[in-house]
């Protein structure tokens, strides 16, 4: 079974916009796997075989790549996938305790969303936000300082159906095919939300203006 | 001079600094100007002379890399810019990117017309989605203003600049692994030589820096190699962003001369959380072997960091106070590095994934001091047996860990079990 005459239309257009941008067509891969993930959300049977038609190459070698990366997901995940590093920094500052009381709270078998299709959980490497220790992600989106109270908040919101707000990222999540879609090159405007930097990037800043530390002058 | 030296992190706090207005405004895209009307050698020597070395771990010399491309070839170079950051401990340039892309952008083109490229590419990692969101808007921005795309403030220099996404791969990191998955293969490292410099991405000549590198370029540019040269030390010269995580009051980013000591960056981050104190950390993510108390006044530079039996790495300075277990930490760090080892050789592949069930067993207590000596020799059979520098890397918390703490390994086997309570570690604990 292939993607539907105008499905495959509109995602063949898409697919040239991304080929389009690289030297070789071949390097177009990992955007063309995010673009399919964007349709279905997940990687499917389809999805390989329309991007190894694209690229002239056979479905084993787009196999090869799907399962090299974490990201695209062969079975699929919920509208809002939900990451927990577990990566020894945030483990330890709490991460593992979260991890724990999550996994319970939503009970169920973990590699599944939940029933109702919102959530699901993955234990995610560090995510390079360490300063603020425990992280989590919703679709790749910044959640800093975490608890496992405001983790069991977190779920239960976006199973409510609320909006919610990552702590440095556009001014609410949007869902995992949207966010795909971003991934794939296709930008949704919303970059000018959020904040620009959270308080613990601004430390050294704020200290440096405080006690008056500057770089040198240029002295030429 | 102060002791930090905001330049990089400069703008960090107006809440606008993602946006091309914001970043003209304050002198943003003049060092290009200024570096079109320069020799684009005359731009790899001043690099040269500003002694800046990477950042993105190894603090190899960047003019000199840049320097390596074959200049008079036929065969189109290309620059691409590393922002997979995922050593575990390092977060320095997704912050940088989400606050300030232009400056990584410009910092691109000046690097690109130096070394005669007109494709770049950002390679970022995907699990950061506002940080791609940033960049995408602001290379368009740029596109726009004339800063990107052909006859670039009509100097005649053209360049075409891609965001791409990676897909979750640590190894993806590594400069030619990444090569490859920018091709559109699995990230799996190339054997070196030849080097990137001379057979990288499409086997072309390439330049691949990391993003706190290309960041620097401009203010080199704009102030002179000597006034980048005048920070640091004899020869780690410059600035960087120190990342302090874990169990400190105010972790953060920290941007100051190379060569400052943890004393003085705990100082300034009201040192390791109240009632407690430093048991070991990392100068430069995981990979870094851990040092400990002792090593507070070691100067943050790449010589004094080696000389102490470690690595200055990203300065990603992960605290760990004394309610952390450390063989909890190494085996976590072991788990990741068995997860993410691309498995092209034997040592790496069979070797973490060994580390993590033999430390698993030592976590519980059950092990013995000759386990040990096994894992000792274990990693002397991945250390620079490994096709790559992730083999090394993984060895590099465990052998450090028994060195600083095998009474806390042996106390384990001991009492038939881990003696910390990891509730205590938690930011909830206090
Ligand atoms: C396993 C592994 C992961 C790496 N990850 C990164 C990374 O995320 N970002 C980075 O800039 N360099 C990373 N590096 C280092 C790169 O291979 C390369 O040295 C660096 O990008 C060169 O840039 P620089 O000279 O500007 O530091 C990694 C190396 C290894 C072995
Ligand atoms: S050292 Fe590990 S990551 Fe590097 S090539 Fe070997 S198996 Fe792959
Ligand atoms: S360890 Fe969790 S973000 Fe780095």
């Amino acid at each position: 079974m292939a993607f539907e005459p105008d499905v495959a239309e509109r995602l063949e257009r898409d697919a040239k916009e991304i080929i389009a941008r690289y030297p070789r067509p071949r390097s177009a891969l990992l955007p063309l796997l995010h673009l399919v993930q964007a349709e279905e959300g997940h990687v499917s049977k389809d999805g390989v075989d329309f991007c190894a038609t694209q690229l002239g190459i056979t479905p084993a070698q787009v196999e090869g790549v799907v399962t090299f990366y974490t990201m695209y997901k062969q079975r699929p995940v919920g509208e809002y996938h939900v990451g927990v590093c577990i990566n020894t920094l945030c483990a330890v500052m709490g991460g593992d305790q979260i991890w724990a009381e999550l996994s319970e709270y939503l009970g169920g078998d973990q590699s599944e969303p939940t029933p109702d299709g919102k959530v699901s959980i993955e234990r995610i490497e560090c995510n390079a936000a360490c300063d603020y220790a425990p992280v989590m992600t919703v679709n790749w989106e910044f959640f800093d300082n975490m608890t496992p109270e405001k983790a069991r908040r977190l779920v239960d919101d976006l199973r409510a159906g609320k909006t919610v707000a990552p702590t440095r990222g556009a001014d609410s999540v949007c869902g995992w095919r949207q966010a795909s879609r971003i991934l794939a090159g296709f930008p949704d405007g919303r970059a000018n939300e959020g904040v620009q930097a959270g308080p613990e990037s601004l430390c050294g800043l704020r200290l440096a203006d405080e006690r008056g530390w500057t770089a040198p002058e240029a002295g030429r | 001079m102060g002791a930090l030296t905001p330049i990089l992190t400069r703008s960090w706090d107006r809440a606008d600094s993602f946006t091309l207005d914001a970043y003209t405004d304050r002198g943003g895209y003049r060092a290009l100007r200024t570096a079109l009307g320069m020799d684009p050698d005359a731009i790899v020597t001043a690099v040269k002379d500003s002694g800046l070395r990477g950042r993105g771990g190894a603090g190899f010399p960047t003019g000199m890399k840049w320097g390596f491309i074959p200049q008079g070839d036929t065969k189109p170079h290309y620059l691409v810019v590393n922002a997979d950051e995922s050593e575990p401990g390092t977060c320095k340039d997704v912050p940088l990117m989400m606050a300030d892309p232009h400056l990584l952008i410009e910092g691109s083109i000046i690097t690109a017309y130096a070394i005669r490229s007109h494709v770049a590419f950002i390679y970022v990692r995907g699990e950061v989605l506002h940080v791609v969101r940033r960049l995408q808007q602001a290379v368009a921005e740029a596109y726009e203003a004339g800063y990107l795309g052909a006859n670039i403030l009509d100097s005649g220099f053209d360049l075409e600049l891609v965001v791409h996404c990676g897909a979750g791969a640590y190894i993806c990191g590594e400069e030619t692994a990444l090569l490859d998955s920018l091709e559109g293969y699995r990230g799996q490292p190339r054997l070196k030589p030849p080097f990137p410099a001379i057979a990288g991405l499409y086997g072309g000549p390439t330049v691949i820096n990391n993003v706190e590198s290309i960041a620097s370029v401009p203010s080199i540019i704009e102030n002179g190699a000597d006034w980048f040269a005048g920070m640091g030390t004899e020869k780690s010269k410059g600035f960087g962003i120190f990342s302090l995580s874990g169990h400190v009051t105010r972790p953060g980013q920290y941007e100051a001369p190379l060569g400052i000591t943890l004393r003085e960056l705990l100082d300034m981050a009201g040192d390791v959380r109240a009632g407690h104190e430093l048991k070991f950390w990392t100068p430069g993510g995981s990979s870094t072997p851990l040092l400990t108390s002792e090593h507070l006044d070691v100067p943050l530079d790449f010589e004094s960091v080696s000389a102490a039996g470690s690595l200055l790495g990203t300065r990603a300075l992960q605290i760990f106070d004394e309610t952390t277990c450390v063989i909890r930490a190494v085996l976590r760090w072991s788990e990741f590095y068995a997860h993410e080892s691309c498995g092209k050789c034997t040592p790496c592949r069979e070797g973490t994934y060994w580390y993590k069930l033999m430390l698993a067993r030592l976590e519980k207590g059950n092990g013995t001091e000759e386990d040990l000596d096994t894992l000792l020799d274990l990693s002397d059979n991945i250390m620079g047996r490994s096709f790559c520098a992730l083999g090394d890397g993984a060895t590099a918390p465990v052998t450090s860990s028994i060195q600083h703490f095998r009474d806390e390994y042996i106390q384990h086997f001991t009492s038939g079990g881990c003696p910390f309570d990891p509730a205590a570690s938690t930011l909830w604990a206090g």
